[in-house]
């Protein structure tokens, strides 16, 4: 119960220094939209329809909104370490709340942001063309949520391990944009080079991605859509599994880890 | 036997092979005014942090209000409070928001929490201003709601880690109001570090730690009472005649202090005008005063608490500059 209340304040803090953040809200959104509108509207022309009825705009689309809710949830960690650099960190140290029930408020803090924005670009969905129905949408808020936690947690836990906001920034980079690069955000991941095949498999952000776009877009087994692991046809629920393995496992370790810092 | 509210049993915190506090032990009483006097880096803050549960002692152990701060830590951080040497505040919300939310993490009923609220900003004159962000704040005004957050959930013991470091003098006093009138009212007990030795003149009593090790435990009056004598400094033509000059006809054995000749004498009053009548070198100024806190410290520790905070300074600008350099 405690700790249940440690975790909604934690949580509700966070929401409310979004809200006061304005410039944030909108930064977190302008930056998918140029993707979006930028390089769909210049590549769609070129490329023609990477499957019948969807053309490349569209095939991103799904991508885009993945990638919006990956990046803005591992704001969680620089949360972390911001409040650690201005001193709040060590308030909410000493409070009478487990550290596990502090790392999931803030996990829960940047997914619920993430959520947010993801719904934003979603709601962009005429605009590209893809149609959406209720319960596509019901769908999608569980797997960007699935996605969000897990990448929120990761954040708090290179949090937990890299103390300076200078550090923690550039292994965010070299982090984040191979993780969405090779995400398969921008391109089918199927006829890649063997090479990085292999790196795309073993990205956790793969099977964060795909999901969204089989419920988007389609999830036959011969679809463009569809990943092959070790020759087995991914379906939605398969992506599903590995994403949801993946989250539990960096959750628990978030939480381990944020317990076992001075 | 009195019923502590603090007990410190050899206590010992390394880090690596550096021994930051070594081996101490010590008691401190309900209601009272703990004072920890040391130089920069001589172990206070580690302590704190250990009573707090921000670190875990190396060996040795320490309960605070029955609670021990290794295994219940969570009773041990309900019963307390603390300021921070370095504000811990979340600079953009507002002062409200900032209580708000130590109130939810701190388990305060909703029924209680925005008159508690209310009270606490009242007492720190910091109402008027709750809707502002902290980041408006001069840093008075954020040492008072610090103040005002540390007690907002009727602490047991009150820590402060330096609470007036780096403010004006009317603020440092006003702080101090606030402090001993909290004391009167409700009783609680305040660990308090320092390194200015007019605040821990205020303290019931005073540990006087240097490199980690607890050197001294007593009263101000008690610790002033090792000093005992009353203190004589004087400038003349030639320094070194005149303490041989003292040496020689009255058995003391004075010290150079910078430019001038300390030296201590039981009944100053009575000596200062045989010595300076009879002192055959010229004389340029001279003082006599009470021993003070310093006195004490140089006592124990042969030197004085300043001259290592040059030094830390020093490195505090370098610290400052580097964090500076990283933004």
């Amino acid at each position: 119960m405690r700790n249940l209340r440690g975790i909604y304040t934690i949580w509700y803090r966070d929401i409310l220094r979004f809200w006061h953040d304005k410039m944030r809200m909108a930064g977190a959104i302008v930056f998918p939209l140029l993707f979006l509108f930028v390089f769909g509207a210049g590549l769609s022309a070129r490329m023609g329809f990477i499957e019948p009825g969807v053309d490349f705009a569209q095939f991103m689309f799904p991508g885009i909104i993945g990638m919006t809710v990956l990046m803005s949830s591992f704001m969680a960690g620089v949360s972390v370490v911001w409040d650690r650099e201005l001193g709040f960190l060590k308030e909410v140290l000493v409070a009478p709340v487990s550290r596990a029930a502090v790392a999931m408020g803030k996990t829960l803090g940047a997914a619920t942001v993430a959520l947010f924005q993801g719904i934003i670009i979603l709601a962009l969905a005429p605009v590209i063309g893809v149609p959406v129905s209720v319960w596509m949408v019901a769908a999608l808020l569980l797997l960007m949520f699935l996605l969000s936690v897990s990448m929120g947690s990761l954040g708090v836990l290179l949090a937990t391990r890299i103390r300076s906001m200078e550090a923690f920034q550039v292994v965010m980079q070299m982090l984040m944009f191979p993780m969405v690069f090779l995400s398969g955000v921008f391109f089918p991941l199927q006829g890649l080079p063997g090479w990085l095949s292999v790196i795309v498999k073993v990205n956790p952000a793969t099977y964060g991605i795909a999901p969204i776009r089989q419920v988007m877009l389609g999830s036959s087994p011969d679809s463009p859509f569809t990943i092959n692991v070790l020759g087995h046809p991914m379906s939605t629920w398969d992506n599903i599994a590995v994403l949801a393995v993946f989250g539990i496992a960096i959750v628990l370790l978030a939480m381990w880890s944020f317990s076992h810092q001075e | 036997m009195q019923d502590y509210v603090i007990r410190v049993e050899n206590l010992l915190k390394k880090f690596g092979e550096v021994v930051a506090i070594n081996d101490i032990s010590f008691n401190v009483a309900p209601g009272e005014v703990f004072g920890f006097l040391g130089p920069n880096g001589a172990g206070k803050t580690t302590t704190i942090n250990i009573l707090c549960t921000l670190a875990k002692p190396t060996s040795g152990h320490a309960t605070l209000n029955g609670f021990d701060v290794v295994r219940q830590q969570s009773q041990v951080r309900q019963s307390i409070g603390l300021v921070f040497q370095d504000p811990s505040l979340d600079e953009r919300l507002s002062g409200l928001q900032n209580l708000r939310f130590h109130a939810m993490v701190y388990n305060i009923p909703a029924a209680v929490r925005e008159t508690r609220i209310k009270e606490m900003l009242t007492m720190v004159e910091l109402w008027d201003k709750r809707n502002s962000q902290v980041r408006t704040y001069s840093g008075g005004m954020k040492r008072r709601l610090e103040i005002a957050r540390g007690l907002l959930h009727y602490p047991v013991v009150l820590f402060l880690d330096e609470p007036t470091l780096g403010l004006d003098p009317q603020t440092r006093s006003r702080i101090w109001e606030y402090i001993l009138g909290l004391r009167e009212q409700r009783g609680t007990t305040i660990f308090l570090t320092t390194h200015y030795m007019d605040e821990a003149e205020k303290a019931d009593r005073i540990a006087v730690i240097d490199y980690g090790n607890l050197i001294a435990i007593d009263t101000p009056q008690g610790l002033k009472g090792m000093v005992g004598k009353d203190v004589i400094s004087a400038r003349t033509d030639d320094d070194d005649r005149a303490a041989e000059e003292l040496r020689l006809r009255y058995g003391i054995e004075p010290r150079h202090d910078g430019d001038e000749l300390t030296f201590e004498v039981t009944g100053g009053d009575e000596f200062l005008p045989v010595f300076i009548r009879e002192l055959g070198v010229k004389i340029h100024s001279v003082r006599l005063r009470r021993p003070t806190l310093d006195d004490v410290f140089l006592k124990l520790t042969g030197r004085e608490i300043r001259e290592k905070e040059a030094g830390d300074i020093f490195k505090a600008m370098v610290r400052e500059h580097g964090r500076r350099m990283r933004r």
